[in-house]
């Protein structure tokens, strides 16, 4: 099973144009059939549109789950879990399966008191939360900068899916510069062009048609593609032989073994640091916060929360997928002639599926990731206008000037998501979720610990914060990779203390912790100010039958307002 | 309220603790072990969170109404 990869390079070339047309004709009709539902909206005309997208009391919870789930598949879960489970294994991909499964545990904890106190008090975003319990500029200013910031290796993740969907569908490649990365400008003029358009609006339409693509992949790819190469026995031994082949390659050029079937004794702690710190992280993100809030209820968050782990399973089997492609002899290889893992799986759809469908997959991929990057977007510019602007650069601002400098900065996160491909090494696209991983992890002690004490001080959890954020970036910045020789070349490292491998979002969160008690020990003895607390404990239990939170809800529910629900689906905060 | 936290907290530490099962037998439709136990725990997860969910709501019935819900 030792992968010939020169061999089939000349296969991959060219243009699939049976794929392309499909792939080209789906995603113009997603698009449009989006627009057309937009217009509907407006027209005030389309109420059962309204209550279907709504999250359907109607439809009741079996559809609302269905239709909950279509969000869950992005560019994550088709490419980048795959990519990494083909080219090194288990623990570099399958701790998705127990981060979005303990992920649900995590969120139903915290997130129900978030949604109370937000709806009590008006917050659409963490860094309000943290504005408003602390009464500190700064302290919610690290908070929104650091959304920001997160927002941007995660939407770059978004571009490689795309990216790659168009590279083995044979758009661009050549030699020069330019033609080489022409898939990539592609996906984000693409990505920008449908998010300065559409904006939030992202009709329900738009979701329905993307959930039926995504799931019709799904279904075909775990249930057909296993069958034909051989069964699940042959698919977990050729993944065994491939990762021992290449552990052995590894040693013999004096690398460290990296490639993993079942996670050693050596990885244990990679493994679950992984998973946790993912999962403590997700709903730190700007976009998963306001679609939580979104949801008309906090009993629906906890609902939702018991039921949504069961989208891991099928994500558990796209990540072997990338199993899948070893035991098929998938060669994923670049236009530009060079193996890129990234790749795999929709050079597993072209070779395995007749062309018409390869397209239709392709058209999943592509969408399953536009979609989430335009909501990470808008939700990280809107971030940016109400918690930046507003806050320190134009106090008086008009709704009409943040709306623009909203728009603008959709834009220019979505650039620095482009300069994020383009200089960090794309081959190993999951490592850009765990990057904004380790960035969006230090906002945690602010956020959660704040929902349930103000025990910590906020210039405690400020220099926690800084501490953490520090570490880590220098920390990843040091993961060097062996063979590009590219910095952020990973996102685990040697614990101290441990001398074992962890993910460094973890140990700079414990780093964060630490840090956060000492000050705030200090300063609570030396009587520091800790700011004014505007929440009160019942804010935190309130539900959608106290009057405040009726009001706030009202208010948000119009589709024109910036902060409305991404989808109109309430309450489906997804696991990207 | 604690017996909710409990819950909430068995599939957390249940599948961060790694070691106990890291482990290719006994194999299960092909599956190593490794992979369909954590396939299991997705549903023993969404089970032990769904009864902490039926557990808090009971318990906050108690105080409070739901909108549209006679008093």
């Amino acid at each position: 099973m030792t992968p010939h990869l020169t061999v089939m390079a000349s296969d991959t070339s060219g243009v699939n144009w049976v794929a392309l047309t499909v792939l080209i004709v789906l995603f113009a009709l997603v698009t449009v059939a989006g627009f057309m539902a937009t217009r509907f909206k407006q027209a005030d005309s389309l109420e059962s549109l309204e209550e279907w997208g709504l999250g359907g009391r109607k439809f009741g919870t079996w559809i609302t789950w269905f239709l909950l789930g279509g969000d869950l598949y992005t560019a994550y879960t088709f490419v980048a879990v795959p990519a990494a489970m083909f080219a090194t294994g288990a623990v570099a991909g399958f701790f998705a399966v127990p981060y979005t499964i303990i992920l649900y545990p995590i969120i139903f904890i915290f997130m129900a008191r978030l949604w109370s106190v937000s709806h009590r008090h008006g917050y659409v975003t963490p860094a309000d939360f943290v504005r408003g319990r602390y009464d500190d500029r700064g302290l919610s200013l690290a908070v929104a900068v650091t959304g920001f910031v997160a927002t941007m290796p995660y939407i770059a993740l978004q571009l490689v899916g795309i990216q790659a969907v168009l590279e083995v569908a044979g758009l661009g490649g050549g030699d020069n510069i330019i033609a080489k990365d022409a898939p990539l400008f592609i996906a984000f003029a693409v990505l920008a062009a449908y998010t300065y358009s559409s904006g939030l609006r992202a009709p329900a339409v738009i979701a329905f048609v993307k959930d039926i693509l995504i799931y019709l992949v799904i279904i075909v790819a775990v249930v057909y593609l296993p069958g034909q190469v051989g069964g699940w026995d042959a698919i977990f031994g050729a993944a065994e032989e491939k990762m021992a082949t290449t552990n052995a390659a590894s040693v013999e050029a004096g690398l460290p073994p990296t490639a993993s079937f079942i996670p050693g004794s050596a990885a244990f702690w990679a493994y679950a640091t992984l998973a946790l710190g993912s999962a403590m992280a997700l709903f730190m993100y700007p976009h998963s916060v306001t679609a939580s809030l979104s949801s008309n209820s906090r009993n629906t968050i906890r609902r939702n929360a018991s039921i949504l782990p069961a989208y891991s399973f099928v994500l558990g089997l796209l990540a072997l997928l990338g199993w899948v492609a070893i035991a098929a002899g998938t060669q994923p290889i670049g236009l530009d002639g060079e193996p890129n893992a990234q790749l795999v799986i929709p050079q597993l759809f072209e070779d395995m599926f007749p062309s018409w469908f390869a397209g239709v997959a392709f058209a999943a991929i592509a969408i399953g990731a536009l979609v989430p990057a335009a909501i990470m977007s808008i939700a990280a510019a809107n971030t940016f206008s109400r918690n930046i602007y507003k806050e320190w650069i134009n106090k008086s601002a008009t709704p009409a000037q943040e709306a623009k400098v909203s728009k603008l900065m959709s834009l220019v996160v979505k650039a620095f998501a482009l300069v994020f491909v383009l200089t960090l090494d794309k081959q190993n696209a999951i490592n850009f979720q765990l990057l904004g991983g380790i960035w969006i992890l230090q906002t945690f002690p602010a956020i959660v610990f704040s929902l349930f004490t103000r025990w910590f001080h906020r210039y405690g959890l400020l220099l926690g914060w800084a501490a953490g954020m520090v570490y880590g970036t220098v920390e990843a910045y040091s993961v060097v990779n062996p063979v590009t020789g590219k910095h952020f070349g990973g996102s685990t490292a040697l614990i101290p203390g441990l001398e074992k491998m962890g993910y460094i979002a973890v140990t700079a969160f414990v780093l964060n912790v630490v840090v956060a008690v000492v000050v705030t020990a200090v300063l609570r003895a030396t009587n520091v100010s800790n700011g004014r607390d505007e929440t009160i404990p019942f804010d935190y239990f309130a539900d959608a039958d106290d009057p405040r939170v009726q009001k706030d809800i009202a208010e948000h529910a119009t589709h024109d307002n910036p902060y409305g629900d991404a989808d109109d689906i309430a309450g489906n905060a997804p696991a990207r | 309220m604690a017996l909710a936290a409990v819950l909430l907290a068995i599939p957390i530490l249940v599948l961060l603790w790694v070691p106990h099962y890291a482990k290719e037998d006994p194999k299960l439709f092909g599956f190593p072990f490794f992979f369909w136990y954590q396939f299991l725990w997705v549903f023993l997860c969404s089970a032990l969170t769904y009864t902490a969910f039926r557990l808090t709501l009971s318990a906050r019935g108690k105080t409070t109404h739901k909108v549209g819900e006679d008093r």
